[in-house]
């Protein structure tokens, strides 16, 4: 069945059935493989995208569902101001392990910012709900805390104390 | 993969060069103009590599080994480039393909790629320097002694005159090439990329989405495959409806593989292809496949627990280690204290789920694949497909995660059987589930322990029981079960007794991050803590003075060479970090507990701090963890992201993991039954390196073992309940109202 799908700012016409997850139109039928599997139930975070601003996990939502709603990912987010500034500041601070989970917490920092643009940590707690199987989780709170302005870009990635 | 900088292939042809023996840690130093990525990429040999320097002065160094994680495509390129005195701006990096017919030891297991490769790959990148060096002084007519090479650049110290490297690179690649074993090495103190943080190399373009992973491979005419197992191991398949299959949506193949009978291989299956993985695995709903449930399906959890306090009253299968007289001993002691701890069976879990993709022609199999240990891939794949290893071509892409999991390679051997019967590029992927019940698990286990202290509150006597899985009759342990007769407290007591008895088991195990220390850990500094309280005792000073004096407890393996001088300054340090003395002013149910561990060549102590709720919950305030891994720390924000994951990991583990059988499968299913740590539980972890004169070490693992005992002890200390069961039961701590 033919669905049209609005995604970073192009709409495209894509033929799947019917509940068939976002998830695997932007991977396998458009082809955007940003946004990652990690387990198909929603727990993980790593298909997280936007719909509409607000964040969406693309594995539990349906094609149908779509409709003209705007459709944002981590390929297209970095063309906000608040995204580029978020994928700046996890370079900063050198956030990443594997990666993988990333692309999810990148997308549902943003969207954070765009709802609280001075997040306390009690925030970050209560919205930044992915799993980092790497556990980058103090590198993940830094960074939205420099994104958001609350704190200054580090001079250098962070580092022990080596005595 | 391509990456991001061409080699030149033409450039290799007409003035490639070669040092040292290949297998040996080849060098390779070529040199090339721009723009030949159409080139390099039709010729392979390109990537047998290390270094390329383009007369731009971009230098390419190849990466060698698998990254999953651990930062070492950034980390060996160092190596290499501070010895090259390169400027790392101008740095490029590939990764190679899994070939050992030029590269050695490429795996990520073990925490071994640091200890492995310090000196070799130091070495090519100080032959490269040679040559450029040499092939400045030709260039002036002056003794190559005049001449110094620093950031990319050679200088002629007496005139001031200079060359960088991108000029000097044609030439430099017809100097005859210096044996490796004879090079020169830097004085380590003038080191300049060494020991400064370098970001991970990949993550400009990780936080952009590009598709760098082994599951974002795609290939012109690529289909999608999935592959449901037998929910029991061992089982097969007896029927399945492969035409109900058929008739789904995009589906162009289904059909049963027999199987090799090796789990780590290719065991029986039902494989579905499609044209996309969501038909594919929607299909699977279709299959109804009538199993044949194998030998094991008797085997559950609470089997094994009532198995294991059956064998421990009797005569032990295998006596690891008996010092002394442990049982006179033990009855001279002025106190006896005995605890059963138990641990669970524990899966991997890395983010990206299982996927491969392989691509069958003829005889010739090409692989793109996620492996830690590739190599021991292609001789799965050999074995099962009967094809030849230099027919089979593996490519070596970033993993999302590993922590063991892709030391095996089942996924790479059934992708390749798969593609063969389909005649396709197929990619393989598993569903979440399939990863959590088809795993190679940590092992669990169990330990019947008894202390005896003497009069003064030291250990005197100690006996353990542990009861593990693995085969009674061989007396041989599954994969990751084993423990050493020289587990601590082994040579820091005159009379102690290592026994065991085995549990016979079908589920497969295999490494996990840390294995065997990620549970005897816990297990031993757990009861190391129950003596410190059962002598009255400071948890650090007891575990001091058990350890003596600075000594060496030599033996051949990675968790030999115990130097306990080495540990007693972890532990002082941690001491301080934490504010340990001050630990009786801290609120009621808030507490500190204290571990250390050796394991894989490094060492760790570590406190944590917790304050337990009167429901029960667990809040971890903060961790402080000391590690000595050597002289130096290669990439000290790497390293402390490593550490402070480790850390994590440990938490995860003792908070939530536990797999269990029933009937002989795996009950969980996702992360709804199997929970991961997240965010707003993740402490504050603080983390420093103690520097010693030992060569540079790993840092994969051993920050994690001690974490999990330390929690415990810290919970202890809370509420005075002692956990001796993973992972940690909430309902145990809640508060009793008098």
């Amino acid at each position: 069945m033919a669905y049209k799908v609005t995604v970073n700012g192009k709409t495209r016409s894509v033929d799947v059935e019917p509940g068939t997850p976002l998830l695997w139109v932007l991977r396998d039928t458009i082809g955007l493989l940003g946004t990652k599997f990690g387990c198909g139930c929603g727990l993980c975070g790593c298909c997280t995208v936007h719909i509409d601003g607000k964040v969406a996990r693309a594995c539990q939502t349906l094609i149908e569902s779509v409709g003209d709603k705007a459709i944002t990912t981590i390929e297209g987010v970095g063309e906000t101001d608040t995204g580029r500034k978020v994928q700046a500041a996890w370079i900063d601070h050198d956030v990443v392990q594997c990666g993988y989970c990333q692309a999810g917490q990148i997308m549902a920092a943003t969207a954070l910012l765009a709802r609280k643009p001075a997040p306390t940590d009690d925030d970050i707690d209560q919205s930044m709900v992915n799993i980092c199987r790497c556990g980058t989780y103090t590198r993940i709170r830094a960074a939205i805390h420099q994104a958001a302005g609350q704190t200054p870009a580090p001079a250098g990635p962070p580092e022990p104390e080596i005595v | 993969m391509a990456d991001d900088m061409p080699l030149d292939s033409s450039a290799s042809r007409r003035g490639f060069l070669k040092a040292g023996a290949v297998v040996g840690g080849g060098f390779f130093l070529s040199y090339g103009g721009a723009g030949l990525a159409a080139r390099a990429a039709a010729e392979p040999s390109a990537l047998s590599v290390f270094v390329s320097i383009a007369p731009d002065g971009v230098i390419t160094i190849t990466g060698k080994n698998p990254e999953v994680g651990q930062g070492i495509k950034t980390m060996l390129p160092m190596l290499i480039a501070e010895e090259l005195d390169a400027d790392w701006s101008k740095v490029r990096v590939v990764q190679a393909d899994s070939d050992p017919s030029k590269f050695t030891a490429q795996v990520a297991g073990g925490s071994n790629a640091t200890p492995v490769n310090w000196e070799p790959q130091r070495r090519v990148g100080a032959a490269g320097r040679q040559m450029l060096v040499e092939a400045a002084a030709l260039t002036w007519k002056v003794p190559a002694g005049e001449c110094v090479a620093a950031n990319s650049v050679v200088t002629h110290t007496p005139s001031g005159r200079t060359l960088d490297y991108g000029a000097l690179a044609a030439k430099a690649a017809l100097i005859p090439p210096p044996d490796l074993k004879s090079v020169t090495l830097k004085d380590e103190k003038t080191f300049k990329i060494i020991g400064k943080s370098v970001r991970g190399y990949d993550s400009p373009r990780i936080v952009k989405g590009q598709p760098i992973f082994g599951i974002d491979v795609v290939l012109p005419g690529m289909v999608y495959a999935v592959f449901e197992k037998c929910p029991t191991f061992g089982g097969k398949v007896k029927s399945a409806d492969l035409d109900a299959a058929k008739a789904m949506p995009g589906v162009t193949h289904a059909f049963v593989v027999e199987g090799n009978g090796n789990p780590a291989e290719l065991v029986s299956g039902v494989a579905v292809v499609a044209n996309s993985w969501w038909r594919a695995q929607a299909a699977l709903a279709k299959l109804n496949v009538a199993w044949d449930l194998g030998p094991h399906a008797d085997q559950s959890s609470d089997g094994f627990a009532k198995t294991a306090a059956e064998l421990a009253k009797q005569p032990p299968h295998l006596v690891l280690r008996k010092d002394g007289d442990p049982d006179a001993a033990m009855a001279a002691s002025a106190k006896v204290i005995e605890a059963e701890y138990a641990y669970p069976f524990v899966a991997h879990v890395p983010m990206e789920p299982q996927n491969c993709t392989a691509h069958v022609q003829g005889d010739k199999v090409e692989i793109w694949s996620n492996s830690q240990t590739p190599e021991v891939g292609r001789a799965g794949v050999v074995e099962a497909l009967g094809v030849k290893p230099e027919d089979v071509t593996i490519h070596m892409v970033r993993g999302g995660g590993g922590f063991g999991r892709r030391l095996v390679n089942d996924q790479m051997v059934e992708a390749a059987w798969i593609a063969r019967q389909v005649g396709a590029p197929v990619k393989l992927l598993w569903p979440r589930e399939h990863d959590i019940k088809h795993d190679f698990y940590r092992p669990g286990g169990f330990h019947f322990m008894q202390a005896g202290l003497d009069a003064e509150g030291r250990l005197h006597a100690f006996k353990n029981r542990y009861i593990a899985f693995g085969d009674p009759d061989k007396k041989t342990f599954v994969a990751s079960a084993n423990m050493p007769g020289t587990e601590p407290p082994a040579r820091m007591v005159d009379h102690l007794t290592h026994e065991v008895s085995f549990i016979p088991l079908g589920a497969p195990t295999g490494a996990m991050r840390a294995p065997v220390s990620n549970a005897l850990c816990w297990t031993m500094q757990s009861f190391m803590d129950e003596m410190a309280a059962a002598a009255g005792k400071d948890p650090i000073d007891f575990r001091l003075d058990m350890l003596g004096p600075p000594r060496i407890f030599d033996g051949a393996g990675a968790r030999d060479n115990f130097n306990t001088g080495r540990v007693r300054v972890l532990l002082e340090h941690v001491r301080r970090m934490s504010g340990w003395d001050q630990r009786h002013s801290l609120p009621a149910r808030t507490g500190m507990g204290v571990a250390y561990y050796y394991c894989h060549r490094g060492y760790f102590a570590e406190v944590v701090q917790v304050t337990v709720a009167p429901s029960g919950k667990v809040k971890v305030d903060k961790v402080w963890a000391a590690g000595d891994i050597g002289s130096h720390i290669i990439n000290p924000t790497n390293a402390l992201n490593q550490a402070q994951g480790s850390v994590i990991d440990g938490l995860s583990q003792a908070l939530g993991a536990k797999i269990t059988l029933t009937g002989g499968a795996v009950d969980q299913n996702n992360f709804y039954d199997y929970p991961m740590l997240r965010m707003a539980a993740a402490p504050p972890i603080e983390v420093q390196f103690v520097r010693t004169d030992y060569s540079p070490t790993g840092l994969g693992e051993p920050a994690l073992p001690p974490v999990v005992p330390a929690l415990c002890n810290a919970i202890y200390a809370a509420t005075g309940v002692r956990l001796r069961r993973l992972p940690i039961d909430t309902a145990l701590l809640k508060q009793q109202t008098a």
